[in-house]
């Protein structure tokens, strides 16, 4: 199915995306490891705690990372190892019961622990899985365990989300039900979550649930009934997960903008065989007062020039939206990974004018990025004041993960986020 | 394996960074995996400098693991090299990269740059960000700074003196390094230095309730091996400008003494300003600077630091391994007391002029001097100060601020200490010492959860701390300032604020006092508890809105420790006793309590009623 072709009144590009050239580079990465997902994640799903299992360096990154050092109890922590814990792993194991207890004592409201996996564990091969099982038979019923990877070595920022979504599908209830379910995946802000919901319920289709539950004991069911829609784009191992239990993707491209928003709705609508009367009857006015939103950003933004550092995969939606619903220009759309086919949707709705780059040498990027001089710069906390000090206008990527930016009434707080660097800068006289 | 909510202290290597983005003309080389790149963010986030740290990170993959890892970091070097063409490289590993072992210095050393290349062994799984900054700034030193001296007759020497694989330790897993022990006791000959001063310091009218200057070691220190320098066939550079470094010992026509003032890093706690302020004062009485290192200093400024008659160490935790090799290679003697608070600066302008040669102050002026210059000795004796008598304060840090801090918590401000501790386990001895010259318990430990514990337990006013205690006295309800990293991007402010000097010691008063409640205020609070919007229960009036949380420790269910679960056998307290508690002060609630149960406790009561309160009031205030 084409989310495309479905979408009522948008022109979309004559040429395609399938061999839409891509540099691919290898070098220093200026990202995240997966570990920071876990800013968020510890957010969304309340009664989960997630325990690094790592070096000083995972817990100086958990509370550097984005300024986390704020929140005055966070639920996650790190169990550092030391250099007895690599001596021999039998004793790093007990070590780690030993700090599991400690932490189910101190916070007992816990109902999920993950275990995350980080380089140095994985270096030495500590086995979380079945240190996970191991410590989920003495906390079972009242805590459930599990383990994901957040290390540098396999993951890139929001591939930690994906990890651990991936890792909460084996503990997902069997669907018992025949008739067909939706499944909303990836971490939404619960505004966001909550206005999708209603937008489903008005499009007739109402078993809908979401992955990750804000509850740990919420856990959506799943299976062959199951259809799922991916709120993130970066969710290839949740997605085939999903898959491995039975459940279909519904293919679509990500709901940012009013047009995003409209083609993601629709791709679940026309899985459901909702009628397109109810559909636009269910969305019209949301769409309507998206566009509005959005009205005064598009003079703002139309023709200003975007170049993408890799950072959160978000990047290419991010710049199918600005450039068909803002008018902004593409320079270089960089991505840590490009999947593409979750991304096949969006890669044909991107103008032919980006360039996109996968993987990263920061150095190399940095010499396109002053040639190029784009107006905005969309980069990591690491570049974002280094290049503000050379005269470019950066527009901190984390911040869109930290702020509701899908769906139709967060259209206009997401073309904010990229208009206030260029406000700003009109701003002062300092 | 160490349950850590917080860090005190990054990993060493993050110490080596703040070391080479201090400096000019160096460049660091990292074998390390994705992610490690988020410490580029302390520097430009944090600190809001305006240029990437000058670090290149070989950003490995699993898949590249047991494969090219080593020959990514030789590529990696080469590259780093052409593109910043710095005067001095250095090379290392982070955790992950310590566990696959490359040997980045062999690497480095086959490389054969034309610079001198300097590799940094820094064991992740022992020690952390200050060794690593102190073991950082220590091999540059003994590099560059060597000169001629036959310390470097070319040869490839590798830092690491693994001498002690015999040390008995358990077998390690392959990539680890030995673990290399608590050298107790290296460099005592040179704590005659530190001695220098003592005398004077009794001359000088220091009570003697003040704190001798730091004698903490940096352990596992490889001190007597060889320099690290990697020489290869065109290394010469530095080497030569070093020659200059000759000339140290021809006579100078300086008529001013010269110093250099060492351990000043980026990201550092108010170092540049403390810096600045340091300078001002030398600089008044007499003596130049030379060199300021590692903060701006360039390999050519490393080479001279011999130049200079003796050396001023601000920070111990990062330059007195450095600051104690230059005194055994130089003859250069170094400061001990670290300048903060208007006495530790007169101690140290003593000190100072000692070093220097320079004839003692008289007496009178001397004394007279910290008066004028700061405005701290007569604002803590002004009478609104009187409420400040006895206040009790909490403090932990480095062990450098905890230290300071201590002395002038209670000679300047007339507080009770009723806590004392540090993250910096190296110091260790030094805070035992002091802790018990103040009659407190000692708490050495880099635990976020034993130092909440311990202030929960101390019920102290005030809480003098890290950004992590910060979080602690917000939940407790109790005022904080900070003193010491790890900080935050407030802790960054954009005015002059050093920590040290005369100037320092106006920013203390400022810094400590503001988040008190203030004197009256806190009367009128005492005397009618029950108003609905001057309670105890709300903020401070001059820091805004915003109500307390969790006033009391025990009302905020703290679900810790199995030591609190005696609730169950606690007399009960009728409702009349209960009501009469909560017009004591909320800062000693929670001790009362205690106090009071405990009392009802050991003579039998089942009930605590306000005669009780009151009884167990009369018992304890004995």
């Amino acid at each position: 199915m084409s989310g495309a072709a479905a979408s009522p009144g948008v022109a979309v590009p004559s040429v395609g995306c399938a061999e839409r050239p891509v540099l691919r580079e290898r070098g220093q990465r200026e990202v995240f490891c997966g570990l920071t997902g876990i800013v968020w994640l510890h957010r969304k799903i309340q009664d989960a705690f997630f325990l690094v299992v790592g070096s000083r360096t995972c817990a100086h990154l958990m509370q550097s990372a984005a300024g986390v050092m704020i929140f005055a109890e966070p639920r996650f922590a790190t169990a550092v190892m030391e250099e007895r814990d690599l001596a021999g792993l039998a004793d790093a194991n007990e070590e780690l019961d030993a700090a599991v207890s400690r932490l189910i004592e101190r916070r007992p409201d816990i109902r999920m622990l993950f275990l995350v996996g980080s380089c140095p564990s994985e270096v030495i091969k500590l086995d979380l899985s079945r240190a996970a099982a191991r410590l989920s038979e003495r906390y079972a019923p009242e805590v459930r365990i599990l383990n994901y990877s957040g290390s540098g070595i396999e993951t890139t920022f929001t591939q930690g989300e994906d990890n651990c979504l991936a890792a909460l599908v084996p503990a997902l209830p069997e669907a018992e039900a025949e008739a067909p379910s939706l499944l909303v995946v990836g971490a939404l802000a619960d505004v966001v979550e909550d206005q999708f919901a209603r937008l489903f319920a008005a499009m007739g289709i109402g078993n809908v649930g979401f992955l990750p539950p804000r509850r740990a004991r919420d856990l959506p069911p799943v299976g062959p009934s199951t259809r799922f829609l991916l709120a993130q784009p970066f969710l290839g191992e949740t997605a085939r997960a999903l898959e491995e239990r039975g459940a279909s993707r519904i293919a679509a491209p990500f709901p940012l903008g009013a047009e995003g928003t409209t083609l993601w709705l629709k791709a679940a609508a026309d899985s459901f065989g909702t009628d397109p009367m109810r559909f636009r009857a269910a969305t019209a006015a949301a769409e309507a007062r998206a566009k509005r939103a959005l009205e005064p950003f598009r003079a703002e933004l139309a023709g200003r020039s975007l170049f993408f550092f890799p950072d959160s995969q978000l990047e290419i939606p991010l710049a199918r939206m600005l450039s068909r619903e803002l008018g902004m220009r593409l320079t270089e759309v960089g991505t840590p990974y490009l999947h593409r086919r979750h991304l096949a949707e969006e890669l044909e709705l991107l103008p032919d004018e980006a360039s996109l780059s996968e993987g990263q040498d920061v150095d190399r990027q940095l010499a396109r990025a002053r040639e190029l001089r784009p107006d905005i710069a969309v980069c990591g906390l690491g570049l974002a004041n280094p290049l503000e000090a050379e005269g470019l206008t950066t527009k901190w990527s984390i911040e869109l993960l930290f702020t509701p930016i899908q769906g139709y009434e967060q259209a206009g707080d997401l073309a904010s986020l990229f208009a206030r660097p260029l406000d700003r800068k009109t701003r002062l006289r300092v | 394996m160490q349950l850590t909510v917080w860090t005190y202290e990054g990993p060493p290597h993050v110490g080596a960074m703040r070391v080479a983005t201090a400096m000019e003309g160096v460049h660091y080389v990292l074998h390390a995996p994705q992610g490690d790149t988020y410490a580029d963010l302390l520097f430009t986030m944090i600190e809001r400098r305006d240029r990437r740290p000058p670090v290149t990170y070989t950003t490995f993959e699993a898949r590249d693991l047991g494969t090219d890892t080593a020959a990514l970091f030789q590529a990696t070097l080469r590259d780093a090299f052409e593109r910043f063409q710095p005067r001095a490289m250095l090379v290392g590993a982070s955790c992950t990269a310590e566990l696959i072992q490359d040997d980045p210095a062999g690497l480095a050393r086959a490389a054969g740059l034309p610079v001198p290349v300097i590799p940094l062994e820094l064991p992740s799984y022992q020690r952390k960000e200050n060794w690593g900054a102190a073991e950082t700034f220590y091999q540059v030193v003994r590099t560059l700074a060597a000169g001629g001296s036959s310390r470097n007759d070319g040869g490839a020497v590798s830092t690491t003196v693994s001498s002690d694989v015999a040390s008995g330790d358990p077998p390690l897993p392959a990539g680890i390094s030995p673990s290399r022990g608590e050298i107790e006791g290296v460099g005592a000959a040179l704590h005659s230095a530190p001695q220098q001063g003592a005398d004077q310091k009794d001359a000088g009218g220091v009570s003697a309730g003040s704190i001798s200057p730091l004698e903490g070691e940096m352990p596992g220190r490889a001190e007597g091996g060889e320099a690290g320098v990697i020489h290869s066939p065109g290394a010469n550079e530095v080497a030569d400008s070093t020659s200059a470094a000759d000339a140290r010992h021809a006579p100078r026509n300086a008529a001013r003494p010269r110093c250099n003032i060492l351990g000043p890093t980026a990201l550092g706690f108010r170092h540049r300003d403390d810096v600045a302020e340091i300078r001002r004062l030398l600089g008044g009485i007499g003596i130049d600077v030379a060199v300021v290192a590692p903060l701006d200093a360039s390999p050519d400024d490393i080479a001279r630091l011999g130049e200079a008659d003796f050396n001023v160490v601000l920070y111990p935790e990062i330059a007195g391994v450095a600051a104690k090799w230059l005194k055994r290679t130089f003859g250069q003697d170094f400061t001990t007391v670290v300048p903060i608070g208007v006495g530790a600066t007169q101690d140290f302008i003593a000190e100072v002029r000692q070093l220097a040669k320079l004839p003692e102050a008289a007496g009178e002026a001397r004394l007279g001097s910290g008066k004028a210059k700061s405005n701290l000795p007569w604002f803590s004796r002004s009478v609104d100060s009187n409420y400040l008598t006895g206040k009790r304060v909490f403090v932990f840090g480095d062990a450098t601020h905890a230290l300071a801090a201590a002395r002038v918590a209670t000679e300047e401000f007339g507080f009770t200490l009723c806590g004392l501790g540090t993250y910096s386990r190296e110091f260790a001895r030094d805070i035992r010492a002091a802790a018990e010259r103040y009659g407190v318990e000692p708490l050495i430990s880099d635990d976020y959860l034993d130092v909440e514990a311990a202030i929960a337990a101390a019920q102290p006013e005030l809480v003098l701390g890290t950004q992590m205690e910060r979080h602690v006295a917000k939940r407790l309800g109790i005022a904080c300032a900070v003193i010491s990293a790890p900080v935050h991007v407030q802790d960054y402010p954009a005015r002059y604020s050093p920590q040290m000097g005369f100037e320092g010691a106006n920013v203390l008063w400022d810094s400590w006092v503001h988040p008190l409640v203030m004197g009256l205020e806190e009367h009128l609070l005492g005397m009618f508890r029950d108003d609905f919007e001057f309670n105890d229960a709300a903020r401070p009036s001059h820091l805004g809105g915003g109500a307390r949380i969790a006033a009391e420790p025990e009302d905020e269910q703290e679900p810790s420790f199995p030591a609190a679960t005696a609730a169950s056998i606690a007399p009960g307290w009728l409702n009349e006793a209960e009501l009469e508690l909560k017009k004591i002060p909320f800062f000693v609630r929670g001790k009362a309590r205690r106090n009071t149960e405990q009392f009802a406790l050991e003579r039998g009561l089942s009930q605590i009623t306000v005669e009780t309160l009151y009884d167990a009031k009369a018992h304890y205030s004995r």
